[in-house]
């Protein structure tokens, strides 16, 4: 089975990954754009970043056979720094039409505060005015919950919106729900302590069933694991869980809510097999 | 998969679990943590509890015990009602 992980951090991973994910049947990865560690004191640190992202990252996948995708913002924690981040909002659309850019993300919140929640509706408003995906990341730990609240009001005050365009990423027990109700795509991030595992994310398939849930790593620099969603695969596989179901999750779901975008161009790596077929 | 082979599935695995808590608490117990000032101890404390109740949630339960309530008021409270 291969799969695609819909949300990584490859420029903070070494080559050697994406050697252990192309042997792991990963054939995709979608890379939102996201704090470097520190506060970037420029656009034009943002100007590389996006650069890296759109043409470096690509081909450094591709040397593996695995296809490069990405989204583009100014991250949360640095959304203090209202001016800075409105000329990177303003940079943005010099990249949207880059191959391999699927919308705006990983907007979001961090700490829940005022500047924070006037950039993410800066983002939005310009996902609107471009017919771009958005991608949202949700707060961690004590955090998560008001966060992924506000968000959501934020979202449903918006009538331009298409919910199903929209995927809001580290949803756990508590955030789930609200978030599937109101129609939106939600990822399940797999991380070693601050969010969730393998079996807690098998249990929301569960609870929930499988109809706009993705699972991914979030291999960023910190402690995480690029290799997580099959750890997510066995898991449903030790579970019983058929062939089918476990797919349509770490597959057909990312291509169903990727194929959204202009950007997402995707090549099936048995392609040449079907047109034989 | 029959819920004798899930309870197979879980029980060594749970056991450690439990025992890493029952270890933890010991330690804490040690350093005189739950009986002090820690604010996050009563956390810990309901959270456990949590632990016992039934209904199927308690993974959702548990992680409201560990998060700041949702204030249904914070665009009044951030004067963010006259943003679009």
């Amino acid at each position: 089975m291969y799969y695609i992980d819909p949300h990584i951090h490859m420029v903070s991973r070494t080559t050697d990954d994406y050697e252990t994910l192309a042997k792991m049947g990963c054939v995709a990865v979608s890379e939102p754009a996201f704090w470097a560690g520190y506060d970037r004191g420029s656009v034009d640190g943002f100007r590389d970043y996006f650069e890296q992202l759109t043409s470096f990252e690509p081909k450094r996948a591709g040397a593996y056979g695995i296809q490069h995708y990405t989204w583009l913002c100014i991250n949360a924690k640095e959304a203090e720094n209202v001016a800075l981040a409105r000329e990177v909002i303003a940079l943005i659309p010099e990249f949207l039409d880059r191959p391999g850019v699927l919308g705006i993300g990983e907007i979001g919140l961090n700490k829940n505060t005022r500047n924070e929640a006037i950039v993410f509706l800066e983002h939005v408003d310009l996902a609107m005015k471009t017919d771009e995906q958005i991608l949202i990341h949700t707060p961690h730990l004590e955090d998560k919950y008001q966060g992924t609240r506000m968000i959501l009001d934020m979202l449903c005050d918006d009538s331009r919106i298409s919910r199903e365009r929209v995927l809001i990423d580290h949803v756990e027990e508590h955030t789930v729900r609200h978030v599937l109700e109101e129609g939106f795509w939600a990822g399940m991030t797999l991380y070693p302590v601050s969010k969730c595992t393998p079996a807690r994310a098998a249990n929301m398939v569960e609870m929930y069933g499988p109809d706009r849930l993705l699972v991914n790593s979030a291999g960023d620099w910190g402690p995480s694991k690029p290799t997580a969603v099959p750890d997510f695969i066995l898991e449903m596989r030790r579970r019983g869980h058929p062939e089918s179901l476990i797919r349509r999750v770490v597959c057909e779901n990312p291509l169903a809510f990727f194929g959204q975008s202009r950007g997402f161009v995707f090549q099936p790596p048995d392609a040449a097999e079907r047109v034989e077929i | 998969m029959q819920p004798v082979a899930v309870f197979d599935q879980e029980f060594l695995p749970l056991r450690a679990k439990l025992l890493e808590i029952a270890a933890a608490l010991d330690r804490f117990d040690r350093s005189d943590v739950l009986g002090g000032r820690e604010p996050r101890a009563a956390k810990i404390r309901v959270a456990i509890e949590a632990l016992l109740a039934s209904g199927g949630d308690r993974a959702e339960q548990l992680q409201l015990v560990f998060s700041r309530p949702y204030e249904e008021d914070w665009r009044e409270r951030m004067q963010m009602t006259n943003i679009e």
